[in-house]
Formats: C-alpha cells, structure tokens, sequence
C-alpha cells in the first residue's frame, strides 16, 4: 500500500464508451489508476474489462471519452501508442510465436539490430538477461516457447511489456492457466514491481486473488461501471454481488451421494502426446455409479490425454479400461459411445460443434445413422428437427430456431447443445471436461444442475476442471493428478483447497500411495 | 445468406465482363461489338448452342467432382489428372472389348469412372494414411496421369500409325445421339426438311449433358439427403468433431477423394465416348480440372449450380473463340476475364463496398455497417 | 571418366532446369512465411516469363528484360495482396484467380505486341542472359576431359548462379535480419505481432509482392536463358512444382531448393537418357520426378509442417 503515490494519476479514462454495431460493450466508463497500486477490474466474462482495457492498448477505438495518460490526454489509435506511453499488455491467451526463442519473442517490433537491419541476438540477450535480473522474472534466453512452462511463458509476457519500457502493466486474467503456487509468485511478482514504481491493472473475475493482490478494485457489469473500491474495506462477498448484480451462493446445491457399484475401471494405462511422449502414465481409477468424481490439476499434466483415451480419440499404448466390466481398451469412438460413455469435449469449438451446421445437425451428430433420423441410408429430416425442437426446448437454447447455425449461438447456448445431445443419450459415464470455461453464472448453474442430476439418477460423471473451485464444488471425491498420474483421491467433504493445490503442483509425488 | 452469394456471383460477373471489356478497348477492340460476336457466336445458329452445350458437359462434371470435393474439405486440384485416366481407360475398353451397343459404352463408362475414382483415391489414402496434403499429391498425380496417359497410347497396339493418339473407339461404344441415323438417308432426308434439327444434330451432340445434369442432382441429393453426406459433410467442416462424433475420418476422406475423382474419370469418359472417340498424345495440360475449378468457385461449390455456372463458363470460351476470326481480337480475354469473376467472388467485402456506395448513389438509405 | 563426364551433363542439366524453380519457390517461402497461401505463383512467373521475353527483345537488352519480368510478377502479386490482405479474400480461391490471369494476360498481350502471333519473337543468342563463365574452360585447355566436366556442370547462365545466391539471400533474410523475423511472425502469429506494434497488413503486402517479384524471375529464367522466348505452354505447371518444392522443402528456402534441385535432377536425368538413344520410354522417364517426390513424402510422415497462420486471413479488429 505504501508504494502508492495518489498525486499521480497514470491512467484517467474518461467517459469511455465502445460500442460493436448495436451491442455496447462499454458504456460510459471513468476509471481513474495511481502511481504504484495494483488495480483489479472485476467482472464477469463479456461484462467489458478485456474491451476497456483494449481501448487503453490502442486496439480498439472507442466510440467516444478521453484517455488521458500521466496527465496527457492521448488519441491511443495503435498499440504503438500505448508503448511509447509506457503502456504494456500481457494478454490472456498469451501472444507468444510458438516457434520463436525467447528472446525473439521479446525483441519483436523492437529489434536491436545493426544499421544494416540485421538482427545483434547476442546484445539482444544480454538487454533480456539484465531486465529479467532485475525484476526476478527468471527466464531462459534461448529456449523456444513451445518448450517452456505456461508459468515462463507469463514471466516472458511480462518481460516484452518491460523490454518495451511499460511503467504501467495491464495483465489480463494472468491466473487463468497456473497452479495455486504460481498465483502465489505471480502476486509476488506483481508486489514487487510496483515497489520499484510500476503501475499493474489486473483483468480477473477471481475475488480471492483481488483480495490478496489488489489495492483498489473497479467493478463493471454489462458494460457499465459500478464502483471502484479500496479492497480492504470489503469483503468477497461484497465484491460478488457487486459483480453478478444478485446475491450468489457459491454452492452447488445437492444431497448426498448414493455410490453405487464400479462402473469405470482404468487399470495402469499409459497415453502419449502430439509429440509421442508419455504423459499419462501407469494410471489407474475407478469411477462408480451414483458419483461425481472430479479430476484436478494443473492443464497440461495428461488430462487432456487422458480423456482422448477414454473416448477412444488417442491410443492407450498400455493398460486396459473397462466399462461396465467390458473391455473398451482402444475401440473406436463409435462402440464406446454405444457402450454407454458420452462425453463433453474441453473444447466445444473444436471437438462439440461442427459450427458450419445447424443446431439440428449438431443434434444428431453421434446418432445421425440412427432411427429415427434416418431410414436405410437417407436422413429423415423431420424427425431430426422434431428432435431438435424437443431438446432446445428442454434445454432452454437461444434462439429457439433448430436452423440456427451452430457459430451464430453464444457459448453458454453452444454448451447447452452439447449437454442436451450428450445427457440425451442416457450415457452410464458422462465425461465432461471444463464444461463451464468461459460461460456466464447463469450458464454454469444450469450446467452445473444437469451434472449433478445426472449423478442423482444413479448415472457417473467423471468431471476434469482446470477450476479448482468448480471440482471441489460438485465432487463426491476428487482425485488429483499430476505428471500424468494420480497422486491422491480426496473424499469431496474433506478437502481443502490448501492440501489440493500442494498436491496439484506435484507435493505429493513420492509419498507412500494410498 | 444465400441469397447475398448468389447476388455476389452475378456482380462479379458483371464485373468481370467489365474489366474484359475494357481490356479489349484500351487494345483498340469495340468492347460492345466484341461482346455482341460473342453472343451472336453461341445463339445465333442451333449448331453453336450444341457446341456450347458439349463444350460445357465436361466442365459440368469436373466442376461437381471439385466442388463436391469442397464441401468435404478437400481441396481437388487433381480433377485434372482424374479427367485424363478417365478419358484413358474409357478409350482402351471402348477400342480393345467387343461388346453390343448400350453396354459397351456403360462397361466404358463403368471403367473411367473406375479409373478416375482410383487416381482419386491414391491421394485420399496418401492424405489419411501419411497426412500428405492432397493439393501437393493431386498436382503430383495430374502430371503422372499424363505421361502415363502418353505412354500407353504410344503402346503399338493401341496407337493409331502415323498419328499422334490411340486407335478410335469402335462404334458401338458411342454415346453420340443418333449418330447414325444422322448420316442414313432417311435422316438426310429429314433434316434436310427441318433446318433447326439439322443444324442442332451437327455436332457431335451426345448423351453426356443428360447424364451430367444426373450426376448433379444425384450429388446435390447425396450431400443433402443422405447419412454418407452428412458424414462426409460434418468431416469437411470440422475434423475433429467428426471423429468425436464417432465419424471415421480416414475412411471419409479416401472415399470423398474418390468420389471426386470419380466424377472427374466420368467427365474423360463421357467426352471420349462423345466427343473425341479418342486420346490424344498430350504436350500439356488441357486444363478442364482447372476450369472444373473455377466452375465450381463460381457455382459456390453447389452441384446443381454448376450446371449454369459451366454453361456460362462454356459459353464464355465457345463465343469467345469467335472473336479471333470475326474481329481479330485475342480470344485470351475470356481467361481474364474468368480470372476477375473469380477474383470478385473471392472478395465479397470488396462487393459489399462497391454495393454500399452504389446504393448511396442511387439516395437509398443503407444502414452503417459498423 | 565416361561416367563422370556424363554425370557433369546431367548435374548441368539439372542446374539449369532446377533454375526457374528456385527463384519461384523462393517466392512462395517468402509468401508462405507471411502467412499468405500463394498458389498464384504459377501466374505470376507465367507473366514474368512473358515480360522478360518482351522487354528483353524490345530493348536487346536481357538484364532489362529479366528487371521487367521481377516488376511484372510483382504487379500480379500486389493484386494477389490486395485480395488476400486487405479484402480478407481465401487465398487458395485468389490464387486460381491469378492463374486464370497471368496467362490469359500474357497470351493476350503477346499477341497484341507481336501481330497476332501467340509466342514472342527469340532472342538472337547475344541478347540470352550471358553464360559469365562461358569459354573459360575451353580457354585452360581443349583436349583435357576434365576441363569439359567442369565445363558441363559450371557453364551455366548467369540466372543459374543468381537463383542460387537468392537462396542464401532468402535464407539470410527470414533468419537474420529484423524483416525476416517479422515477416515469420506475422505468419505464425499475426495478432502477437500486431500487438507488439508491427504492421502485419504492410508485412505481408511486402511478402507477398516479393514472391511475385521471385516467381516473375523465375519466368524470366525460363524464357530467356533455358529457350530464348515466351510461348504459350511454356509455363505448364513450374509455378505448381516450386509450390510443391516448397512444401518438399518445409517452407524453409534451403529446403526448397534441395526439392527443385530434385525435380531439376530427374528433368536432367529424361533429358540425358533421351539423348543415349537408351530403350527406355521418355514418358516413363518423365513420370519419374513425380512419383519420386511422392514416395520421398510417404517418408516424411506428418513432419510436413507450415507456419501456423498460413492461409487464414488476418483481419484487423
């Protein structure tokens, strides 16, 4: 707190409104940063932060309002702009170039080159190696992106944005992909920059991490500001309902569990990557009926894998799974969907929703081959609409049009496809994996509901969130992985979060098993 | 939606014959007349509108075997390499099997398909099997198909003597339309009593319109229809969630390339056993896989549009090859001008301006796009 | 020494036939590393071929006609550009437009400049790009054979040891300098870059009018050193091998020249065995680079890999 020089203002954005055709995703905004304080922008996805903080990067435009930076106002019509201004950005999907170096990656757009434009690496590095000294951002020079950990990744996002001479930093929700012991560094970092006189805005919606970081904190909700608070004058709670409008409960309504018999057995399987290592190794877990079990960890640590195993998308190169005592090992998607598993893909883009097809194509999309939506060969289209209507109307998809093409639906309404073609077909394990990234409250209740009466009906759910907060939620046990094994399983009512986050990052790993 | 494309298409076609005309007259052509020789050398006499009409058949099919090829995500620049083998394969079995009319011309038929569905097929298995991209195994394989295509009709027993391509097939394999009869004198004397029949029947009028407007419905029905289509439709537009769906990637993707190339082979074959009766030793390309491509560009990829979008495509290059004896004017402006209908169809935000500006012209009032 | 002098034609041969491929390819690894998909290229070096002819024999001068050809190929690029960068057009669509045009332009005008005729008139063999080498060897010493091997392979057209230099331009330029660092970021990840302040739209408008500017060398390299005009099917798929060249090649122009040097080799190996009188069919002869290219893919399993942004176009938000 005492790093903050309230005689100077950095950022002062005045009335700042950006409208995208009709849709207003900022309306009317000030918001007002001082020398040295960490200030949180709170708010739910799409409320307008990332489009706020666009605005101040130069790339977007507003429709109208002033930005006026350390005292002068400033037309920031280009990234450009706000660099020379002192302003930096580390996005949430970093942009780093996959196969470029380190330090390549720093020095993009502001080589140091000799006067002939050819590239000087070597001084380059030194310049990189100094920064990164300084500010204890420890990175290595020479490796390329693809190979480091998300957590360097970060460290480079933030070193470009020094590199650039940023005073001030505008980090967009740089929690989202680290384990709760880099949070606890990256809060360290943050900390420590702004003693040495930096400014850092933080996009986030994690009240916790605005808690523990953040001086003030500026609340926006559909587009409009309600408030900029002194975080210590107020409570979690307090920044929620301020955030969603509504009192929210943070917990997942559900009675106990009745565990029924093993449905789902992993016996020691092993699963390789794109690039044909193993990452999921020797595991093991059986999943029962009439239970959520829920897979925590860091992304990264096998799961995605894992998952494409189950589903039969990736080889099991060793081990055996077996459902309902069947051997699934290695059958095509097709016989283990027939064989009683359905699945909610991570990525309901790439792998949900062909996005070209309509809501009531994407319907059918395992059954299509089917009664009754089709009869020797020929679609029967009817009745895939008549279907269609049925689950959209159960499942409460907007807008009721079953000709909507897949693309032109909001991602909550994307996701609610998926869990009604999913829950249709009655499965005995459904397997869902982040199925709430990226919704809105309402959209993560309602899938939330659906998961849990799926476990009520006697049915499994294996659930792998890279949220810790949705696993521990909705999980009967939870089983944390990590370097692609199991390291514990946790019975949901006595974990905490502390344990969890130890063993997610590997504080487990040569203990006795259990 | 589709209505906004279709509306594109007919700009850029406007557009396109423009730009040609205007090419014509910075060279010193009267665009005008230029344009009405052309009109005149396609409506003016029943024969043309024959010409036309077989000129454009095989561009009918390879841009069907292109744009089916499209909607499954692939993209077939080997249409014309399948063409050939078709056209290949179709001669051999119409000169060398001794078979009755009507099943000699379908075992023919039967067998360039065969062909070009194969020579299709070896890119789609080199594509699932070893992820080779097709575009780089399809322009591999047109200039394979070519030289294989010489090379056997340089083969003793199948090459006419003293002529640079193969034996012609034997009569009983033709699909022409009364052919014979056009030449008895029964037919003489009819004809020469009705000069509109005469003059349209004197080209080597055939069957493969009819049986090129069939492929089209059946493809449109196949796409649209049936639980193959969808298949193949949901592996085109996204991978991923077709396999996810339980889809068998690989398996699509081999049987859409030889679909495709299917319908390419039928386009050889129908044009040999229509057309030419015969191979030709080739130099080059001929390039109907490459107008196939542009056909289907222009038709959106939609296989019933083909049929107009090669008719105008055929249309295009039969008026146009009247423009070097009529008025002396390269009938190469018709490949530029089919170039900038392309360019504009690949550009609809640059229609979408021109359009806009237009209507603001004209006192409409247009919604601000953004 | 009858094998080794043989081989000295055959690696001549190659050299000059893998020529024109070399400066094309390059251009569609400059292109291609933008992130512009440039299936065009085989337009592009069509008109280049033709300008190169043109200008060559107009001015008797053939360095300005090989100039032209670079501006020509460049002009058709810079269309390419326009639809791909600024109007967000699908690249592969507007490289089919390219070679509709390229052509059908190049015939045209020919037959505009040249009364109706279909191909340029030659060059006399003086105004051919020069052989800078030419003579040298026979001036060491007539009767020693392996003066006539080194004659055989280095006795090549000047457009022979540019397009090699080119190749070590190219490289140098992708991974030494600040522009080669750009260019590939923008094909890899225009939006980091975008956000780091580089102008992605003039980068790849750059690229993309530099690899017209290379494919239109490369026609020139055709019709005015390898023959002496512009005809109508002298560009009958070059564009298309150096595209394949490129791909063989892993869009990195060291690799794209090993790919076109191997097309060259199998183009002098026809050219060779046609001349001994061998029993071999010259059509299955010329098969041969086709298949072998792709037999030598079969065993690149899945390692063929582009820079990620390839093709997609980028739009401003």
């Amino acid at each position: 707190m005492n790093t903050i020089d309230y005689n100077t203002k950095v950022i002062e954005m005045k009335n700042i409104t950006k409208k995208f055709g009709d849709f207003v995703a900022n309306d009317n905004i000030d918001l007002v940063v001082h020398k040295g304080e960490i200030h949180a922008l709170l708010g739910e996805n799409g409320a307008g932060k990332t489009t706020l903080m666009n605005v101040l990067y130069g790339l977007y435009q507003p429709t109208s309002g002033e930005i006026f930076i350390n005292g002068k106002k400033v037309e920031v019509t280009n990234p450009n702009v706000a660099i020379e201004n002192g302003i930096g950005m580390v996005h949430q999907h970093f942009m780093l170039v996959d196969n470029f170096t380190v330090v390549e990656n720093i020095i993009l757009g502001m080589e140091t080159t000799n006067k002939f434009g050819v590239l000087d690496i070597k001084k380059a590095r030194e310049e990189v190696e100094e920064l990164s000294n300084r500010y204890g951002l420890y990175v290595d020079p020479d490796a390329k992106i693809e190979d480091i950990s998300v957590g360097m990744q970060q460290r480079v996002e933030i070193l470009k944005a020094l590199y650039r001479g940023a005073d001030i930093l505008i980090l967009d929700e740089p929690t989202a992909v680290l384990t709760p012991q880099e949070i606890e560094e990256i809060i360290e970092i943050m900390k420590n920059l702004t003693k040495q006189g930096k400014t850092i805005i933080i996009i986030t919606h994690k009240l916790k991490e605005i808690k523990q970081s953040a001086d003030y904190c500026t609340i926006i909700r559909r587009g409009k500001k309600i408030d900029t608070v002194k975080v210590e004058d107020v409570t979690e709670e307090d920044l929620a309902s301020m955030m969603v409008g509504r009192e929210i409960s943070f917990k997942v309504d559900k009675k106990e569990a009745e565990i029924g018999d093993v449905i789902l057995e992993i016996h020691n399987i092993t699963v390789k990557d794109n690039r044909d290592l193993e990452v999921v190794k020797n595991f093991s877990l059986k999943l029962h009926k009439g239970e959520i079990l829920g897979i925590a960890g860091v992304d990264g640590n096998g799961q995605s894998e894992l998952v494409e195993a189950l589903t039969g998308l990736r080889k099991v190169e060793a081990g055996r799974v077996l459902l309902q005592g069947k051997d699934i090992t290695n059958l095509s998607p097709k016989e283990i969907m027939e064989s009683g598993m359905s699945h909610i893909p991570e990525d309901r883009q790439k792998r949900g929703l062909v996005l070209d097809f309509t809501v009531a194509e994407n319907m059918i999309l395992e059954n299509y081959h089917k009664e009754p939506f089709s009869t020797k060969g020929r679609l029967n289209h009817k009745s895939i609409s008549q279907f269609a209507q049925e689950l959209i109307e159960k499942f409460d998809v907007r807008p009721r049009n079953e000709n909507q093409i897949a693309a032109a639906l909001s991602g909550g309404n994307q996701q609610k496809v998926i869990l009604a073609r999913e829950i249709t077909n009655d499965p005995e394990v459904l397997l869902a994996v982040q199925p709430t990234r990226g919704l809105d409250v309402g959209a993560i209740e309602f899938v939330h509901k659906y998961l849990v009466e799926q476990r009520d009906k006697g049915k499994a759910v294996l659930l792998v969130s890279f949220e810790l907060d949705e696993v521990m939620d909705l999980s009967d046990r939870i089983a944390v992985i990590y370097d692609g094994q199991i390291v514990d399983i946790i019975d949901g009512k006595d974990a905490d979060e502390k344990t969890i986050g130890f063993l997610m990052a590997g504080g487990g790993v040569g203990d006795e098993r259990k | 939606m589709k209505g906004n494309k279709f509306v594109i298409t007919l700009i850029s076609i406007l557009l396109g014959l423009i730009i040609g005309g205007i090419a014509l007259s910075i060279t010193g052509f009267n665009p005008i007349e230029a344009y009405k020789t052309m009109f005149k050398g396609v409506f003016s006499n029943p024969r043309y509108i024959s010409w036309t009409i077989i000129r454009s058949t095989p561009l009918i099919l390879t841009g069907i075997s292109v744009s089916f090829a499209f909607k499954t995500g692939l993209f077939n620049i080997g249409a014309e390499g399948q063409y050939i083998v078709g056209s290949l394969v179709a001669t051999m079995v119409g000169y060398f099997f001794h078979l009755p009319p009507i099943i000699h011309p379908i075992v023919a038929i039967l067998a360039g398909i065969l062909a070009g569905a194969i020579w299709g097929g070896i890119a789609g298995y080199l594509k699932s099997k070893f992820g080779i991209n097709e575009v780089i195994t399809t322009i591999m394989l047109n200039w394979t198909a070519l030289y294989f295509s010489n090379f056997m009709v340089f083969w003793e027993p199948f090459k006419r003597p003293n002529r640079d391509a193969s034996e012609r097939i034997l009569d009983s394999a033709s699909i022409q339309i009364l052919e014979k009869w056009k030449t008895s004198d029964a037919g003489r004397a009819f004809l020469a009593n009705n000069n509109f029949l005469k003059e349209f029947l004197n080209p080597p009028v055939n069957f493969g319109i009819i049986i090129a407007i069939l492929v089209a419905i059946l493809i449109w029905y196949l796409l649209k229809h049936t639980t193959l289509g969808y298949q193949l439709r949901a592996v085109g537009f996204n991978k991923d969630a077709a396999e996810y769906g339980g889809i068998d990637i690989k398996r699509n993707t081999i049987l859409a390339m030889m679909i495709a190339g299917a319908i390419s082979g039928l386009s050889g074959a129908t044009q040999v056993l229509g057309v030419s009766k015969e191979t030709a030793i080739l130099a080059t390309m001929e390039g109907y896989g490459f107008d196939g491509m542009a056909v289907a560009l222009i038709a959106n990829s939609n296989p019933l549009a083909c049929i107009p979008a090669a008719l105008l495509f055929g249309g295009l290059k039969y008026g146009g090859s009247k423009l070097q004896p009529t008025m002396g004017a390269p009938i190469e402006v018709i490949n530029i001008t089919i170039g900038v209908i392309i360019m504009f169809i690949a550009m609809p935000k640059l229609i979408d301006i021109i359009a806009s500006v237009r209507r603001r012209k004209r006192g409409v009032e247009v919604e601000d796009s953004k | 020494m009858k094998i080794l002098s043989d081989l000295g034609v055959i690696i001549g041969i190659t050299l000059m036939y893998s020529a024109p491929l070399i400066y094309t390819s390059l251009g569609g690894v400059l292109s291609e590393n933008a992130g512009v998909v440039n299936i065009g290229l085989e337009g592009m070096m069509t008109i280049g071929a033709f300008a190169g002819a043109t200008v060559a024999y107009f001015t008797q001068n053939p360095w300005l006609g090989f100039i032209a050809a670079g501006i020509a190929g460049g002009l058709l690029a810079l269309l390419h550009a326009i639809a791909c960068v600024s109007f967000t057009a699908d690249h592969v669509v507007s490289g089919i437009a390219i070679n509709f045009i390229g052509p059908g332009l190049s015939i045209f005008l020919t037959k505009i400049f040249f009364d109706g005729a279909a191909m340029t008139i030659p060059l006399d063999l003086d105004n051919k790009i020069p052989r800078p080498l030419n003579g040298i060897f026979a001036s060491i010493s007539t009767q020693n054979r392996l003066v006539d091997i080194l004659d055989s392979i280095f006795n090549q057209y000047a457009t022979v040891y540019i397009a090699l230099f080119l190749v070590l331009v190219v490289w140098f330029l992708l991974y030494k300098t600040k522009l080669g660092l750009r260019i590939r970021s923008v094909g890899e990840h225009p939006k980091a870059a975008e956000t780091l302040g580089v102008n992605v739209y003039r980068i790849k408008y750059l690229a993309v009018i530099l690899s017209g500017v290379l494919a239109g060398f490369g026609g020139a390299a055709m019709s005015i050193a390898v023959i002496s005009n512009y005809r109508a099917a002298l560009i009958s798929g070059q564009g298309f091998i150096a595209l394949a060249a490129m791909i063989f090649g892993k869009w990195k122009p060291q690799g794209a020249m090993w790919g076109c040097l191997l097309f060259g080799a199998a183009q002098g190996l026809v050219v060779y065995l046609g001349s001994t009188g061998l029993e071999i069919s010259s059509q299955l002869l010329a098969m041969l680079p086709y298949i072998i290219t792709l037999i030598i893919l079969m065993g690149f399993v899945g390692e063929a890999r582009g820079p990620k942004a390839n093709g997609i176009p980028y739009e401003k938000e």
